[in-house]
C-alpha cells in the first residue's frame, strides 16, 4: 500500500506529512500517496510529486506548500511534477482513508464494486454520516474530478465518494 | 527543433484545449447542477491534459515558448483541432452528442498512443485513459437516456446527431506529420481507429432508439487550420485576457 514511500528520505517525512491537500485538509499528501520521491541531495531537497487528475487545480498549491514546508526546516527545495507512473487511489493509505471517511469523503471501492456503485445501481457506498449503505449515485460528477455525488437514503444527507482511479 | 513532433503535439492537445473550452461555456449554465458540474469537470480533466501537451510542446519551441504562449498566442490558423470540436453548444443534446463523438474517438487514441515510443505521449496517454473512461460513460450514457427518453428529447438528440455527423469522418484524417511519426513508432495513425469508432457509435445510438445517419458528405480542414466560423467567436473569447492584458498572470 505505501509503495510511495520507498525513495523518501527518513529526515523529510515528518516535513511533508505536515502538507495537506488543500481540497481535503484533513488528508496528508504523503497519505494521498502523491509523493512519490523526496530525497536530500547535496543538501537540497529534491521532491517528486504526481497529480491525482490531470487538471487537478490543487497540485501548484501543493508544490508551493511543499517548498514552504521544507523551507521552514532549513531546506531549500526543488519540486518535480512526474506523470509516470500514473497516480491511483491504491495508493491512498489507510491512514488517509480513515481521515477521508472522518472528513465526510467515503474513500474509494475496489475497481469491480466502484463500477456496480457509479454504474450498476448498487448500494454498497457506505454513507459517512450513518454507515449504511442505503445509499444512491446522484451523479457521477461531484464538486472536485476526483468524487462523485451520493445520496444517504435512510439518514438523507448527501456525502461525496472518492472515485477509484486505477 | 523538432518540428513534426512539435505539430503532432498541437494536433492532440488542440482537441483537448477547444473540447474543454466548449464545456467550460456551460460553467453555471448547466441544464441542472449535476450536469453542470459534470461538463465542468471534464473541461477541467481535458484542460489538465492540455498544459501536460503544452508543457512538452514549450519545452521543444525553446526559446520564450510556455504552454501559456501556446494556449493563447496564436492565431485562428494556427489552431489544429478538428471542426467537431469547436461547434457550438447549441443546446444540451448538441453538447453531449459533441462530447460523446469525440470521447469515443479520444479513448481509442489513447489506448494506442500509451505504446508510443515517446515516453512523454506515453505517459499523458496513460494518465488521461483513466479520465476519459469516466468521460465517454457520462456522455454515453446521456446519449442513450435522451435518445430513448421523450419525443421530444428523442428528436433532440437526432437532430444533434446528424448536424454533427458530418465532421465525425475529420477524425480519421492523418497529417502528413503523424505519418512520418507513426512509422517511427511515436504517433497515432487514426486511420486504423475508424472501424472500431463505428462500431462503438454505432452500437450505442442503436441502443438509444437513435438512427444513424448516412451522409455521404464530410467537412474537414481542421487538422490544417481552416476552420468553421464559430471558431473566431470562441478564441476571440479564450484570449481576451492575453490579448487585452499581454503577459498578464495569476
Amino acid at each position: 500500500m505505501i509503495a510511495t514511500n520507498q525513495h523518501i528520505d527518513e529526515i523529510l517525512i515528518p516535513i511533508l506529512e505536515k502538507v495537506s491537500d488543500p481540497e481535503i485538509p484533513v488528508l496528508s499528501i504523503m497519505d494521498m500517496g502523491v509523493v512519490r520521491s523526496a530525497q536530500l541531495i547535496n543538501g537540497i531537497a529534491e521532491v517528486s510529486i504526481t497529480p491525482t487528475y490531470s487538471g487537478c487545480p490543487a497540485m501548484d498549491v501543493i508544490g508551493d506548500d511543499i517548498t514552504k514546508a521544507l523551507k521552514e526546516s532549513g531546506y531549500d527545495s526543488k519540486v518535480k511534477l512526474i506523470l509516470v507512473p500514473a497516480w491511483t487511489t491504491d495508493w491512498i493509505t489507510e491512514r488517509g482513508r480513515s481521515a477521508l471517511r472522518e472528513y465526510g469523503i467515503a474513500p474509494p471501492l475496489n475497481p469491480d464494486a466502484d463500477k456496480d456503485a457509479l454504474l450498476g445501481d448498487k448500494r454498497i457506498v457506505k454513507c459517512t454520516n450513518c454507515n449504511s449503505t442505503n445509499t444512491k449515485l446522484v451523479s457521477q460528477f461531484g464538486s472536485t474530478a476526483c468524487k462523485a455525488l451520493f445520496k444517504c437514503e435512510d439518514c438523507l444527507e448527501p456525502f461525496d465518494y472518492f472515485k477509484c482511479l486505477k | 527543433m523538432k518540428t513534426n513532433l512539435y505539430n503532432y503535439i498541437l494536433e492532440l492537445a488542440d482537441n483537448c484545449l477547444i473540447a474543454g473550452q466548449r464545456l467550460g461555456e456551460l460553467c453555471g449554465h448547466g441544464p441542472s447542477l449535476e450536469t453542470d458540474i459534470a461538463c465542468t469537470n471534464i473541461s477541467l480533466d481535458l484542460f489538465g491534459q492540455t498544459r501536460s501537451y503544452f508543457q512538452y510542446a514549450a519545452e521543444i519551441k525553446g526559446k520564450d515558448a510556455t504552454e501559456d504562449s501556446i494556449a493563447f498566442l496564436r492565431t485562428e490558423r494556427e489552431y489544429k483541432n478538428i471542426l467537431l470540436v469547436e461547434q457550438p453548444n447549441r443546446d444540451f443534446a448538441y453538447t453531449i452528442a459533441r462530447q460523446y463523438l469525440f470521447d469515443v474517438f479520444h479513448l481509442l487514441l489513447l489506448e494506442k498512443l500509451q505504446f508510443s515510443q515517446d515516453l512523454t505521449l506515453s505517459a499523458i496517454a496513460k494518465k488521461s485513459i483513466k479520465e476519459v473512461s469516466y468521460h465517454v460513460r457520462f456522455t454515453g450514457d446521456w446519449i442513450k437516456r435522451l435518445g430513448d427518453g421523450t419525443e421530444i428529447s428523442h428528436e433532440k438528440m437526432q437532430t444533434a446527431i446528424d448536424g454533427l455527423w458530418i465532421y465525425t469522418n475529420e477524425l480519421f484524417e492523418v497529417t502528413e506529420e503523424a505519418k512520418e511519426l507513426a512509422e517511427e513508432g511515436i504517433a497515432v495513425d487514426v486511420s486504423t481507429l475508424k472501424e472500431a469508432y463505428y462500431e462503438k457509435v454505432t452500437a450505442l445510438l442503436e441502443e438509444g432508439t437513435l438512427t444513424v445517419p448516412e451522409s455521404k458528405y464530410f467537412q474537414k480542414g481542421g487538422k490544417a487550420g481552416i476552420h468553421t466560423e464559430h471558431m473566431g467567436y470562441l478564441l476571440s473569447d479564450m484570449q481576451y485576457m492575453q490579448r487585452t492584458y499581454p503577459n498578464m498572470k495569476w
